[in-house]
């Protein structure tokens, strides 16, 4: 009996769907399968495109193609002078997607921004733990610290939210645009758990983003619908198919076949081909990382800033990231923060390749030798620690100073590194988060993080009252001022060599118009057009 | 001298072939406690854990990590762990993935069929050519058409899968545009599983255009993957062929005055097919290691990629289970072949 019903449901489906070929389909080539589609639970790029920038919409949003927030759900907010509390109001008559698993009877309220957050700590309650899935770990809400800043979620009525902090932290507003922080349906949870089938809530999600889900074939194919509630208007396009493709070099060849319409992350190699042809088009970007090499400032001679320079200028640099990027290329980084993220400071430049001056400051320091550190694994600011190493190697060689390699499994690598005393040069970098310079100059230069993730052991004292203030202050156009200050002086210090943010690139075909690339590395597909 | 024909005829089901099954069985236990051991000991000598793998480049508190790994049970000896595992297996329970929190085994049948598709017509593709080839070079012993056939042969086995799929898809999908790049089937068609083998649900369906469609794509991830069966199976086959026709019954056949073909196709081959069917019986194994790479390249949703991406996530309790139930098909199909043989050739079932 149940194998009859499914197999008319199928047909019934297959024939619904057969008849609107008209329909606009958009196909993209997806680089992975997603975990599941609750965002809350996983931590992938993949996942995300596949959950929350499709299906779920959040409080506030992160500018299509920017880092700077804007609102979503949450038409405005306020914001109390002490930074502690956050006011939010909702975008009235919001409506959940109405599928065949789930019919929404009210529109989207306060209930269901609480609940969105108050599942992911709140260990009493029910979707927090097994009961919903084995083995919850909600890694970005704890990785973003959200249980030391948030004190309490609150509704005040249907159509305002208040958020309580335990201390000012003015980056929380761009939390709240990521993807854990994506607004769930509180009437369709308690739906599923009184029918018992609440592991449903991360394979069939219900949002209220500009994609509906409408199956996901495991490893295979997710199909979206556009939203026809969507509450910011309904998409151009009227399906949306992630064709799961792993291997980059077939997924570029779809692409240039016609089988997909926009694909990520190709090989290098593919790079030639991928410009010679004139039906794609290929863009890139910065992407929203730093690789970096950190002195430690503590220990003489690199505690002087004139010695650091000095090494800085050693380095060919330019050298040194097309041998290391070769055909993907990278930007070279002035500031730590890309380019791409507001606040970067367009005035500030690192230092210049002048061996002749390096070699100088170098012999007057009485530098002759020190650490050199690498690992073995490929991160996407460094592809080759170690051919990185043996350049600066090479480079530091020419001014007079021998540089001993040390190399550890990546692990312990980063243990040792972060050692307040681990003498030398240190290798390493960083992939942001939120799209907040805070998530760049506070995670790893402020003395708090000295023996977490400030590998330099530096701790000035004019950096630190700036990304301080700026930590505190909401208004972004005087957080802007202070960042830029900020990279004045990181760079006059000069505590580590910032080497490049590696570019990020996706393939398009040339009818497809509206697709933006994502300093935050996400995919999304509001706003995309595709001509016949 | 036993003459072939005889050799095919169905054996009875006696106590000896009872014992020689029972025996074949018994041997399996120590193989299987043996692969629970590995599938359970290698994903853990990997460096990095499940925990590590999940919270990715920002990696995770130390006090946190200690908390995660409690709630995971990884703090546990590594012996009570693999006691649990034993425990669970034996009872049935093959687990819960770790990343996508959907039982194993769920997974595992969602995606097998399409393995169990590709690897079909992996295998009818190489036997087709394959049996045929061999065939012909041993009877044109030390020709040209021999001396190129198993230069191909060699070469087709010595093939890095993932270098030819991709080469195969340049050349007919990229320049050519004969085939589909990857995929199972065109993206219109849009359908509910209902046994999970396309060729069978799209008939199922009555879609023909569909079905059509199904075999455009499985073109070819067929080619890539049958290619090193087909290069064994031609060698085989011409080797066991090279034998038999050697033999005194060939001879005494020929002698009778019988057709050259009635001698090869009916007397020398039944008996040539024998080594044949058992070396079929082990490229079972080496399909599904081919699977690992084809269905990568060529976005096939199966059981191979679906083990390397949880071995890149290090979700362990996918790669155990799965390894488990994957070791389990490949030792089924193995006892299959093995009373096959006897079935087959009934000197197996006397020794």
């Amino acid at each position: 009996m149940k194998k009859t019903m499914t197999f008319a449901a199928a047909l019934l489906a297959a024939s619904v769907l057969g008849g609107v070929a008209s329909a606009k389909t958009l196909v993209y080539c997806s680089e992975a399968s997603p975990a599941n589609f609750d965002p809350g639970t996983t931590t992938g790029g993949n996942d995300f495109d596949a959950s929350s920038r499709t299906v779920y919409s959040r409080l506030v949003e992160f500018k299509h193609g920017g880092t700077e927030v804007e609102p979503g759900l949450a038409d405005k907010w306020e914001i109390s002078d002490d930074g502690l509390v956050y006011t939010f109001h909702l975008h009235p008559g919001v409506k959940f997607q109405t599928t065949d698993y789930f019919k929404p009877t009210r529109d989207l309220n306060a209930d269901d921004v609480v609940f969105s957050f108050d599942r992911q700590f709140n260990k009493e309650n029910p979707w927090n733990g097994d009961k919903y899935l084995p083995n919850l770990t909600w890694d970005y809400y704890t990785g973003m610290d959200m249980p030391k800043y948030v004190a309490k979620w609150e509704k005040v009525d249907d159509l305002t939210v208040k958020l309580t902090l335990t201390e000012p932290n003015a980056p929380m507003l761009a939390n709240l645009g990521m993807d854990f922080a994506s607004i769930v349906s509180k009437e369709y949870a308690d739906q599923l758990q009184k029918d018992g089938k609440m592991a449903d809530f991360s394979t069939k999600p219900i949002g209220t983003g500009p994609f509906q889900f409408v199956d996901y074939q495991l490893d295979s194919v997710i199909r979206y619908a556009a939203n026809p509630d969507y509450f910011k208007g309904k998409e151009k396009i009227d399906d949306l198919v992630f064709a799961i493709t792993p291997d980059a070099t077939a997924r570029i060849q779809k692409v240039l076949a016609g089988e997909c319409d926009v694909a990520p992350y190709p090989n290098p190699a593919d790079i030639g081909t991928i410009k010679a042809n004139k039906d794609v088009t290929l863009m890139d970007q910065a992407g929203l990382n730093i690789g970096y090499m950190s002195y430690n400032t503590t220990i003489p001679p690199l505690d002087k800033p004139e010695v650091r320079h000095a090494l800085n200028q050693a380095i060919d640099r330019e050298a040194l990231i097309k041998s290391l990027f070769q055909d993907a290329g990278a930007t070279p980084a002035e500031n730590l923060i890309p380019p791409t993220m507001w606040s970067w400071n367009k005035d500030v430049k690192t230092d210049a390749y002048n061996p002749d001056e390096a070699k100088k400051v170098l012999e007057a320091a009485g530098l002759k030798e020190i650490q050199l550190w690498a690992s073995d694994r490929v991160r996407p600011y460094n592809p080759n620690f170690q051919r990185a190493a043996e350049l600066i190697q090479a480079d530091w060689a020419k001014v007079g100073v021998k540089a001993e390699i040390v190399n550890y499994e990546w692990t312990k690598y980063r243990a040792e590194g972060k050692k307040k005393d681990r003498p030398g040069a240190f290798q390493i970098g960083w992939t942001g988060d939120n799209g907040d310079p805070d998530n760049f100059f506070a995670t790893l230069f402020a003395c708090s993080a000295i023996g977490v993730s400030n590998y330099s052991s530096w701790c000035d004292k004019d950096f630190e009252d700036l990304i301080q203030k700026a930590k505190k202050t909401s208004d972004q156009a005087e957080r802007t001022k202070l960042y830029e200050q900020a990279q004045v002086i990181f760079a006059k210090q000069a505590p580590a060599f910032l080497l490049a943010h590696s570019q990020v690139y996706a393939v398009v075909r040339n009818n497809v118009s509206g697709f933006k690339m994502d300093p935050l590395g996400i995919h999304r597909f509001d706003g995309v057009d595709k001509a016949e | 001298m036993r003459t072939g024909r005889r050799n095919f005829g169905a054996a009875p089901f006696n106590s000896t072939m009872l014992r020689y099954l029972l025996n074949k069985i018994a041997l399996l236990i120590p193989t299987l406690v043996g692969i629970t051991i590995c599938a359970f000991a290698f994903v853990r000598l990997l460096p990095g854990d499940p925990i590590l793998a999940m919270a990715g480049e920002h990696g995770v508190a130390p006090a946190r990590y200690e908390e995660l790994k409690q709630q995971f049970g990884f703090d546990l000896p590594i012996w009570e762990q693999y006691a649990r595992y034993v425990g669970e297996v034996a009872t049935g329970d093959f687990g819960v993935s770790i990343s996508s929190k959907r039982p194993v085994l769920e997974e595992f049948k969602t995606l097998f069929p399409a393995t169990l598709e590709l690897s079909f017509f992996a295998m009818i593709f190489a036997m087709v050519l394959g049996i045929p080839a061999g065939i012909f070079a041993a009877v044109k012993r030390g020709s040209w058409f021999d001396q190129s056939l198993m230069g191909t042969a060699l070469v087709g086995y010595s093939m890095p899968i993932f270098w030819w799929g991709l080469l195969l898809i340049i050349f007919f999908s990229g320049y050519l545009g004969w085939t589909p790049v990857n995929g199972r089937i065109d993206l219109q068609y849009f359908f509910k599983p209902i046994t999970g083998f396309m060729t069978i649900d799209t008939l199922i369906y009555g879609k023909w255009a569909a079905f059509r469609s199904v075999l455009r794509h499985l073109v070819l991830p067929t080619i890539v993957l049958g290619t090193i069966p087909l290069a064994v199976i031609a060698r085989q086959t011409r080797s066991a062929m090279l034998e038999v026709l050697s033999e005194d019954y060939v001879r005494t056949a020929r002698a009778k005055g019988l057709s050259s073909a009635r001698v090869i196709g009916v007397h020398a081959l039944r008996n040539a097919l024998i080594p044949v069917v058992t070396t079929i019986g082990l490229q079972v194994s080496t399909l599904l290691a081919g699977a690992i790479l084809t269905e990568t390249i060529f976005s096939w949703p199966g059981i191979g990629r679906w083990m390397v991406e949880s071995i890149s996530k290090r979700d362990y309790v996918v790669v155990q289970s799965g390894l488990l139930l994957i070791a389990l098909i490949v030792m089924a199909v193995n006892l299959i072949v093995d009373v096959l043989y006897a079935v087959i050739n009934p000197r197996i079932r006397a020794a």
